[in-house]
Protein backbone atom coordinates (compact mmCIF):
# COMPACT_ATOMS: atom_id res chain seq x y z
CA UNK A 1 0.00 0.00 0.00
CA UNK A 2 1.04 3.53 -0.96
CA UNK A 3 0.38 5.52 2.39
CA UNK A 4 0.13 8.75 0.83
CA UNK A 5 -3.05 8.25 -1.01
CA UNK A 6 -6.43 6.93 0.42
CA UNK A 7 -6.18 3.36 0.94
CA UNK A 8 -9.65 2.59 -0.58
CA UNK A 9 -8.36 4.30 -3.43
CA UNK A 10 -6.19 1.71 -3.89
CA UNK A 11 -8.28 -1.00 -3.19
CA UNK A 12 -10.31 -0.21 -5.86
CA UNK A 13 -7.69 0.06 -8.18
CA UNK A 14 -6.34 -3.44 -7.22
CA UNK A 15 -9.44 -4.75 -8.26
CA UNK A 16 -9.53 -3.02 -11.50
CA UNK A 17 -5.99 -3.99 -12.27
CA UNK A 18 -7.36 -7.85 -11.45
CA UNK A 19 -10.57 -7.53 -13.96
CA UNK A 20 -8.24 -5.79 -16.65
CA UNK A 21 -5.55 -8.31 -16.14
CA UNK A 22 -8.19 -11.36 -16.47
CA UNK A 23 -7.60 -12.38 -12.96
CA UNK A 24 -10.48 -11.77 -12.33
CA UNK A 25 -13.27 -13.01 -14.88
CA UNK A 26 -16.71 -11.27 -15.49
CA UNK A 27 -19.66 -12.92 -13.92
CA UNK A 28 -17.66 -14.60 -10.97
CA UNK A 29 -17.74 -13.81 -7.24
CA UNK A 30 -14.72 -12.04 -5.96
CA UNK A 31 -13.73 -12.13 -2.37
CA UNK A 32 -15.64 -10.33 0.59
CA UNK A 33 -14.99 -7.16 2.16
CA UNK A 34 -13.45 -9.11 4.91
CA UNK A 35 -11.20 -11.24 2.76
CA UNK A 36 -9.79 -8.08 0.70
CA UNK A 37 -9.50 -6.52 4.39
CA UNK A 38 -7.63 -9.72 5.92
CA UNK A 39 -5.45 -9.62 2.50
CA UNK A 40 -4.19 -6.55 2.49
CA UNK A 41 -4.13 -6.00 6.43
CA UNK A 42 -6.18 -3.11 6.52
CA UNK A 43 -10.02 -1.91 8.04
CA UNK A 44 -12.65 -4.09 6.93
CA UNK A 45 -14.41 0.06 6.89
CA UNK A 46 -11.82 0.73 4.32
CA UNK A 47 -11.70 -2.09 2.06
CA UNK A 48 -16.10 -1.56 1.99
CA UNK A 49 -15.51 1.65 0.83
CA UNK A 50 -13.13 0.37 -1.94
CA UNK A 51 -15.58 -2.17 -2.84
CA UNK A 52 -17.97 0.45 -3.11
CA UNK A 53 -16.75 2.68 -5.32
CA UNK A 54 -16.76 -0.10 -7.96
CA UNK A 55 -20.35 -1.08 -6.97
CA UNK A 56 -21.12 2.63 -7.56
CA UNK A 57 -18.98 2.81 -10.98
CA UNK A 58 -21.11 -0.30 -12.09
CA UNK A 59 -18.11 -2.81 -12.17
CA UNK A 60 -19.12 -5.10 -9.47
CA UNK A 61 -22.65 -5.56 -8.24
CA UNK A 62 -24.14 -7.67 -5.19
CA UNK A 63 -26.31 -10.20 -5.25
CA UNK A 64 -28.36 -10.54 -1.80
CA UNK A 65 -27.09 -12.79 0.52
CA UNK A 66 -24.33 -14.49 -2.11
CA UNK A 67 -21.79 -11.90 -2.28
CA UNK A 68 -20.12 -9.21 -4.65
CA UNK A 69 -19.51 -10.21 -8.57
CA UNK A 70 -18.08 -8.89 -11.43
CA UNK A 71 -20.80 -7.15 -13.68
CA UNK A 72 -20.90 -8.05 -17.48
CA UNK A 73 -19.08 -5.77 -19.83
CA UNK A 74 -16.87 -4.17 -16.64
CA UNK A 75 -13.70 -5.23 -18.51
CA UNK A 76 -14.14 -3.22 -21.63
CA UNK A 77 -15.85 -0.14 -19.53
CA UNK A 78 -12.51 -0.52 -17.13
CA UNK A 79 -10.08 -0.66 -20.73
CA UNK A 80 -12.20 2.78 -22.12
CA UNK A 81 -11.63 4.91 -18.57
CA UNK A 82 -8.04 3.51 -18.49
CA UNK A 83 -7.39 4.52 -22.13
CA UNK A 84 -8.47 8.19 -21.17
CA UNK A 85 -6.51 8.25 -17.83
CA UNK A 86 -3.57 7.05 -19.91
CA UNK A 87 -4.03 10.36 -22.22
CA UNK A 88 -4.40 12.66 -19.38
CA UNK A 89 -1.80 11.25 -17.36
CA UNK A 90 0.92 10.27 -19.75
CA UNK A 91 0.58 11.89 -23.15
CA UNK A 92 -0.45 14.68 -22.41
CA UNK A 93 2.21 15.25 -20.00
CA UNK A 94 4.62 13.99 -22.38
CA UNK A 95 3.75 16.63 -25.07
CA UNK A 96 4.16 19.28 -22.65
CA UNK A 97 7.84 18.01 -22.13
CA UNK A 98 8.37 17.64 -25.98
CA UNK A 99 7.09 21.21 -26.53
CA UNK A 100 10.06 22.44 -23.97
CA UNK A 101 12.58 20.44 -25.34
CA UNK A 102 11.68 21.39 -29.10
CA UNK A 103 10.72 18.14 -30.32
CA UNK A 104 8.35 18.29 -33.10
CA UNK A 105 5.37 15.70 -33.76
CA UNK A 106 6.87 14.14 -36.43
CA UNK A 107 10.13 13.41 -34.26
CA UNK A 108 8.08 12.28 -31.12
CA UNK A 109 5.98 9.92 -33.05
CA UNK A 110 9.81 8.55 -34.55
CA UNK A 111 10.85 8.35 -30.92
CA UNK A 112 7.92 6.14 -29.94
CA UNK A 113 8.42 3.71 -33.10
CA UNK A 114 11.56 3.32 -32.48
CA UNK A 115 11.06 2.00 -28.72
CA UNK A 116 7.95 0.24 -29.76
CA UNK A 117 10.31 -1.64 -31.51
CA UNK A 118 12.88 -1.94 -29.66
CA UNK A 119 9.87 -2.86 -26.52
CA UNK A 120 8.94 -5.84 -28.66
CA UNK A 121 12.36 -7.00 -29.75
CA UNK A 122 13.07 -7.69 -25.55
CA UNK A 123 9.24 -8.48 -24.76
CA UNK A 124 9.61 -9.40 -21.35
CA UNK A 125 10.29 -5.69 -20.30
CA UNK A 126 7.18 -4.69 -21.33
CA UNK A 127 5.35 -5.45 -18.49
CA UNK A 128 7.45 -3.72 -16.52
CA UNK A 129 5.44 -0.85 -16.22
CA UNK B 1 -24.12 5.63 14.24
CA UNK B 2 -23.73 5.14 18.19
CA UNK B 3 -21.32 7.15 20.04
CA UNK B 4 -19.88 4.71 22.52
CA UNK B 5 -17.85 7.70 24.40
CA UNK B 6 -18.43 11.28 24.79
CA UNK B 7 -15.48 13.66 26.66
CA UNK B 8 -16.30 17.03 26.59
CA UNK B 9 -14.15 19.77 28.22
CA UNK B 10 -11.93 17.13 29.63
CA UNK B 11 -9.00 18.21 32.19
CA UNK B 12 -6.83 16.18 34.35
CA UNK B 13 -4.33 18.45 36.45
CA UNK B 14 -1.77 17.23 38.80
CA UNK B 15 -0.57 20.10 40.68
CA UNK B 16 -0.54 22.55 38.17
CA UNK B 17 0.27 20.60 35.12
CA UNK B 18 -2.23 19.67 33.00
CA UNK B 19 -1.66 15.47 31.28
CA UNK B 20 -5.16 16.19 29.64
CA UNK B 21 -6.03 19.56 29.14
CA UNK B 22 -9.34 20.58 27.67
CA UNK B 23 -9.80 17.37 25.29
CA UNK B 24 -13.57 17.13 23.80
CA UNK B 25 -13.94 14.06 21.30
CA UNK B 26 -16.38 11.19 20.58
CA UNK B 27 -15.64 7.54 19.84
CA UNK B 28 -18.39 5.99 17.67
CA UNK B 29 -19.39 2.48 17.84
CA UNK B 30 -17.58 -0.76 16.10
CA UNK B 31 -14.64 1.50 14.65
CA UNK B 32 -11.17 1.46 15.22
CA UNK B 33 -9.45 4.00 16.58
CA UNK B 34 -5.56 5.42 16.74
CA UNK B 35 -4.66 7.22 19.95
CA UNK B 36 -1.69 8.39 18.84
CA UNK B 37 1.14 11.16 20.11
CA UNK B 38 4.66 11.08 21.83
CA UNK B 39 5.35 9.84 25.04
CA UNK B 40 3.75 11.35 27.63
CA UNK B 41 1.73 13.53 25.15
CA UNK B 42 -0.73 12.44 27.72
CA UNK B 43 -2.61 9.11 25.72
CA UNK B 44 -2.22 6.87 28.97
CA UNK B 45 -4.42 9.20 30.80
CA UNK B 46 -6.97 9.47 28.49
CA UNK B 47 -7.71 6.17 28.68
CA UNK B 48 -7.54 5.92 32.71
CA UNK B 49 -9.97 8.30 32.55
CA UNK B 50 -11.98 6.81 29.95
CA UNK B 51 -11.93 3.54 32.15
CA UNK B 52 -12.36 5.34 35.40
CA UNK B 53 -8.97 4.45 36.85
CA UNK B 54 -8.33 8.28 37.49
CA UNK B 55 -11.09 10.83 38.21
CA UNK B 56 -10.96 14.24 36.11
CA UNK B 57 -9.92 17.36 37.35
CA UNK B 58 -12.92 19.01 35.42
CA UNK B 59 -15.00 18.27 31.94
CA UNK B 60 -17.56 15.37 31.50
CA UNK B 61 -17.02 11.93 30.18
CA UNK B 62 -19.95 9.18 29.02
CA UNK B 63 -18.92 5.78 28.38
CA UNK B 64 -21.95 3.93 26.61
CA UNK B 65 -24.31 7.13 28.24
CA UNK B 66 -23.43 7.00 31.63
CA UNK B 67 -20.45 8.02 33.79
CA UNK B 68 -18.09 5.61 34.01
CA UNK B 69 -17.07 6.24 37.81
CA UNK B 70 -17.89 3.63 39.85
CA UNK B 71 -20.14 2.41 37.46
CA UNK B 72 -20.10 -1.79 36.97
CA UNK B 73 -22.62 -1.78 34.25
CA UNK B 74 -20.29 0.55 32.07
CA UNK B 75 -17.05 -1.03 33.19
CA UNK B 76 -17.99 -4.92 32.34
CA UNK B 77 -18.03 -3.71 28.75
CA UNK B 78 -14.83 -2.21 28.92
CA UNK B 79 -11.18 -3.71 28.40
CA UNK B 80 -8.06 -1.93 29.34
CA UNK B 81 -4.82 -3.57 28.37
CA UNK B 82 -1.88 -1.63 29.82
CA UNK B 83 1.23 -1.47 29.27
CA UNK B 84 2.32 -2.03 32.32
CA UNK B 85 -0.46 -4.48 34.23
CA UNK B 86 -0.08 -5.93 37.22
CA UNK B 87 -0.77 -9.77 38.35
CA UNK B 88 -1.31 -10.92 41.99
CA UNK B 89 1.84 -12.53 43.39
CA UNK B 90 2.10 -15.87 42.05
CA UNK B 91 0.05 -15.76 39.02
CA UNK B 92 0.48 -18.18 36.20
CA UNK B 93 -0.68 -17.09 32.63
CA UNK B 94 -3.27 -19.99 33.05
CA UNK B 95 -4.47 -18.53 36.13
CA UNK B 96 -4.49 -15.29 34.19
CA UNK B 97 -6.94 -16.91 31.47
CA UNK B 98 -8.80 -18.81 34.01
CA UNK B 99 -10.31 -15.46 35.93
CA UNK B 100 -10.53 -13.17 32.81
CA UNK B 101 -13.85 -15.09 32.37
CA UNK B 102 -15.40 -13.26 35.81
CA UNK B 103 -14.50 -9.84 34.47
CA UNK B 104 -15.37 -9.74 30.51
CA UNK B 105 -18.75 -11.51 29.84
CA UNK B 106 -17.98 -11.92 26.19
CA UNK B 107 -15.07 -14.15 27.11
CA UNK B 108 -14.03 -16.76 24.05
CA UNK B 109 -11.78 -19.26 25.61
CA UNK B 110 -11.33 -21.13 21.99
CA UNK B 111 -10.35 -17.56 20.46
CA UNK B 112 -7.98 -17.47 23.68
CA UNK B 113 -6.83 -21.48 23.52
CA UNK B 114 -5.65 -20.24 19.82
CA UNK B 115 -4.07 -16.94 20.53
CA UNK B 116 -1.73 -19.12 23.61
CA UNK B 117 -0.53 -21.41 20.90
CA UNK B 118 -0.25 -18.65 18.28
CA UNK B 119 2.19 -16.64 20.90
CA UNK B 120 3.34 -19.98 22.76
CA UNK B 121 2.79 -18.66 26.28
CA UNK B 122 4.38 -20.87 28.99
CA UNK B 123 0.72 -21.48 30.64
CA UNK B 124 2.71 -22.27 33.52
CA UNK B 125 5.82 -20.03 34.11
CA UNK B 126 5.22 -17.88 36.75
CA UNK B 127 4.40 -14.28 35.41
CA UNK B 128 7.51 -12.64 36.96
CA UNK B 129 9.40 -15.19 35.04
CA UNK B 130 7.78 -14.10 31.88
CA UNK B 131 10.56 -12.39 28.95
CA UNK B 132 8.90 -8.86 28.66
CA UNK B 133 7.51 -9.84 25.12
CA UNK B 134 5.43 -13.24 26.88
CA UNK B 135 4.12 -10.64 29.16
CA UNK B 136 2.81 -8.12 26.69
CA UNK B 137 1.47 -11.66 24.85
CA UNK B 138 -0.28 -12.54 28.05
CA UNK B 139 -2.26 -9.06 27.94
CA UNK B 140 -2.63 -8.90 23.84
CA UNK B 141 -4.86 -12.25 24.50
CA UNK B 142 -6.55 -11.15 26.97
CA UNK B 143 -7.54 -7.95 25.00
CA UNK B 144 -8.71 -9.89 22.02
CA UNK B 145 -10.28 -13.14 23.81
CA UNK B 146 -12.44 -10.26 26.16
CA UNK B 147 -14.47 -9.30 23.13
CA UNK B 148 -15.27 -6.48 25.36
CA UNK B 149 -17.55 -3.92 23.33
CA UNK B 150 -15.16 -1.22 23.87
CA UNK B 151 -11.48 -2.30 24.03
CA UNK B 152 -8.06 -0.56 25.01
CA UNK B 153 -4.82 -1.65 23.64
CA UNK B 154 -1.85 1.58 25.60
CA UNK B 155 0.97 0.28 23.61
CA UNK B 156 0.16 -3.32 24.27
CA UNK B 157 3.38 -4.96 22.58
CA UNK B 158 6.84 -3.71 24.82
CA UNK B 159 9.21 -6.70 23.65
CA UNK B 160 7.21 -8.67 20.89
CA UNK B 161 8.84 -9.19 17.76
CA UNK B 162 7.74 -7.99 14.47
CA UNK B 163 6.40 -11.46 14.09
CA UNK B 164 4.39 -11.15 17.17
CA UNK B 165 3.16 -7.70 16.32
CA UNK B 166 1.88 -8.96 12.80
CA UNK B 167 0.29 -11.47 14.35
CA UNK B 168 -1.48 -9.02 17.09
CA UNK B 169 -2.61 -6.83 14.03
CA UNK B 170 -4.14 -10.14 11.91
CA UNK B 171 -6.13 -11.18 14.48
CA UNK B 172 -7.73 -8.29 15.68
CA UNK B 173 -8.49 -7.36 11.97
CA UNK B 174 -9.55 -11.33 12.00
CA UNK B 175 -11.94 -11.23 14.66
CA UNK B 176 -13.19 -7.30 14.48
CA UNK B 177 -14.25 -8.63 11.03
CA UNK B 178 -16.11 -11.18 13.02
CA UNK B 179 -16.71 -9.86 16.25
CA UNK B 180 -16.99 -6.02 15.56
CA UNK B 181 -16.71 -4.03 18.17
CA UNK B 182 -14.87 -0.20 19.31
CA UNK B 183 -10.90 -0.57 19.86
CA UNK B 184 -8.93 2.30 20.57
CA UNK B 185 -5.52 1.61 20.07
CA UNK B 186 -2.38 3.55 21.57
CA UNK B 187 1.04 3.37 19.72
CA UNK B 188 3.59 4.99 18.51
CA UNK B 189 4.31 2.78 15.55
CA UNK B 190 2.18 4.43 13.30
CA UNK B 191 3.50 3.07 10.32
CA UNK B 192 2.61 -0.49 11.49
CA UNK B 193 -0.70 0.30 12.32
CA UNK B 194 -1.97 2.98 10.01
CA UNK B 195 -3.58 0.95 8.05
CA UNK B 196 -5.82 -0.84 10.61
CA UNK B 197 -7.23 2.41 12.04
CA UNK B 198 -10.75 3.93 10.33
CA UNK B 199 -10.14 6.98 12.62
CA UNK B 200 -7.53 8.77 14.31
CA UNK B 201 -7.04 11.41 17.35
CA UNK B 202 -3.90 12.91 17.80
CA UNK B 203 -3.01 14.27 21.11
CA UNK B 204 -0.12 16.37 21.72
CA UNK B 205 0.98 18.18 25.32
CA UNK B 206 -2.49 17.03 26.37
CA UNK B 207 -4.58 18.94 23.43
CA UNK B 208 -6.34 17.10 20.94
CA UNK B 209 -4.65 18.37 17.43
CA UNK B 210 -5.99 15.73 14.96
CA UNK B 211 -9.26 14.59 15.07
CA UNK B 212 -9.99 12.44 11.66
CA UNK B 213 -10.60 9.80 9.45
CA UNK B 214 -7.44 8.19 8.73
CA UNK B 215 -8.78 8.15 4.89
CA UNK B 216 -9.12 11.68 5.03
CA UNK B 217 -5.83 12.35 6.55
CA UNK B 218 -4.02 10.29 4.30
CA UNK B 219 -2.68 12.10 1.31
CA UNK B 220 -4.53 15.55 2.70
CA UNK B 221 -0.75 17.04 3.03
CA UNK B 222 1.25 18.14 0.77
CA UNK B 223 5.19 19.08 0.79
CA UNK B 224 6.22 21.51 -1.82
CA UNK B 225 10.07 22.73 -1.87
CA UNK B 226 11.73 25.16 -3.76
CA UNK B 227 13.36 28.42 -3.69
CA UNK B 228 12.25 30.26 -0.16
CA UNK B 229 10.56 33.01 -2.25
CA UNK B 230 8.76 30.72 -4.55
CA UNK B 231 8.12 28.43 -1.71
CA UNK B 232 6.79 31.30 0.75
CA UNK B 233 4.86 33.31 -2.49
CA UNK B 234 2.62 30.02 -2.90
CA UNK B 235 2.37 28.98 1.16
CA UNK B 236 1.07 32.79 1.63
CA UNK B 237 -2.66 32.64 2.91
CA UNK B 238 -2.28 28.39 3.03
CA UNK B 239 -2.66 25.93 6.14
CA UNK B 240 1.13 25.20 6.66
CA UNK B 241 1.76 22.65 9.10
CA UNK B 242 5.47 22.75 8.89
CA UNK B 243 8.46 24.26 7.69
CA UNK B 244 12.09 23.79 7.05
CA UNK B 245 14.98 25.76 5.29
CA UNK B 246 18.35 24.82 4.38
CA UNK B 247 20.22 28.00 2.79
CA UNK B 248 18.03 28.75 0.66
CA UNK B 249 15.72 25.95 -0.17
CA UNK B 250 12.83 25.99 1.70
CA UNK B 251 10.37 22.66 2.35
CA UNK B 252 6.65 23.66 3.23
CA UNK B 253 4.52 20.75 4.75
CA UNK B 254 0.94 22.40 3.45
CA UNK B 255 -2.11 20.62 4.54
CA UNK B 256 -5.50 20.12 2.15
CA UNK B 257 -3.85 20.88 -0.98
CA UNK B 258 -5.80 19.50 -3.36
CA UNK B 259 -4.78 18.62 -7.45
CA UNK B 260 -5.58 22.49 -8.41
CA UNK B 261 -3.08 23.20 -5.85
CA UNK B 262 -0.66 20.77 -6.55
CA UNK B 263 -0.71 21.83 -10.51
CA UNK B 264 -0.16 25.33 -9.16
CA UNK B 265 2.98 24.67 -7.01
CA UNK B 266 4.10 22.72 -9.58
CA UNK B 267 3.83 25.65 -12.46
CA UNK B 268 5.47 28.31 -9.76
CA UNK B 269 8.24 25.46 -10.22
CA UNK B 270 7.99 23.86 -7.00
CA UNK B 271 8.42 20.49 -6.25
CA UNK B 272 5.57 18.48 -4.85
CA UNK B 273 5.69 15.07 -3.06
CA UNK B 274 2.96 13.30 -0.89
CA UNK B 275 3.36 13.08 3.45
CA UNK B 276 2.35 9.78 5.15
CA UNK B 277 0.08 9.73 7.93
CA UNK B 278 3.33 8.58 10.27
CA UNK B 279 4.81 12.09 8.23
CA UNK B 280 2.09 14.52 9.03
CA UNK B 281 1.29 13.37 12.47
CA UNK B 282 5.30 13.85 13.18
CA UNK B 283 5.30 17.28 11.45
CA UNK B 284 2.15 18.20 13.36
CA UNK B 285 3.77 17.14 16.50
CA UNK B 286 7.01 18.88 16.09
CA UNK B 287 4.71 21.99 15.21
CA UNK B 288 3.48 22.38 18.64
CA UNK B 289 6.30 21.84 20.25
CA UNK B 290 7.72 24.74 18.39
CA UNK B 291 4.81 26.80 19.05
CA UNK B 292 5.36 26.24 22.73
CA UNK B 293 8.70 26.80 22.70
CA UNK B 294 8.10 30.37 21.36
CA UNK B 295 5.68 31.49 23.76
CA UNK B 296 7.65 30.57 26.68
Amino acid sequence: MDESRPIFLQIAEAIENDILAGVLLEETQVPSTNEFAAFYRINPATAGKGVNLLVDDGILYKKRGIGMFVAAGSRARLVAKRRDQFEAEYVQPLITEAEKLGITGPQLEDMINRNRAKQSAHPDKEQAV
Amino acid sequence: MTTVVEATGLTKKYGKFAAVDDASFRIEENRIYGLLGRNGAGKTTIMSLLTAQVFASSGSIRVFGQSPVENAEVLGNICFIKESQTYPEDFRPRHVFASAPWFFPNWDQDFADRLVADFRVPMNRRIKKLSRGQLSAVGVIVGLASRAPLTFFDEPYLGLDAVARQTFYDRLLEDFAEHPRTVILSTHLIDEVSNLLEHVIVIDDGRIIIDEESEDLRGSATIVAGAKSAVDGFVAGRDVIHREAIGGLVTATVSHLDEAGRSAARAAGLETSPVSLQQLIVRSTNLSESEEGQKS
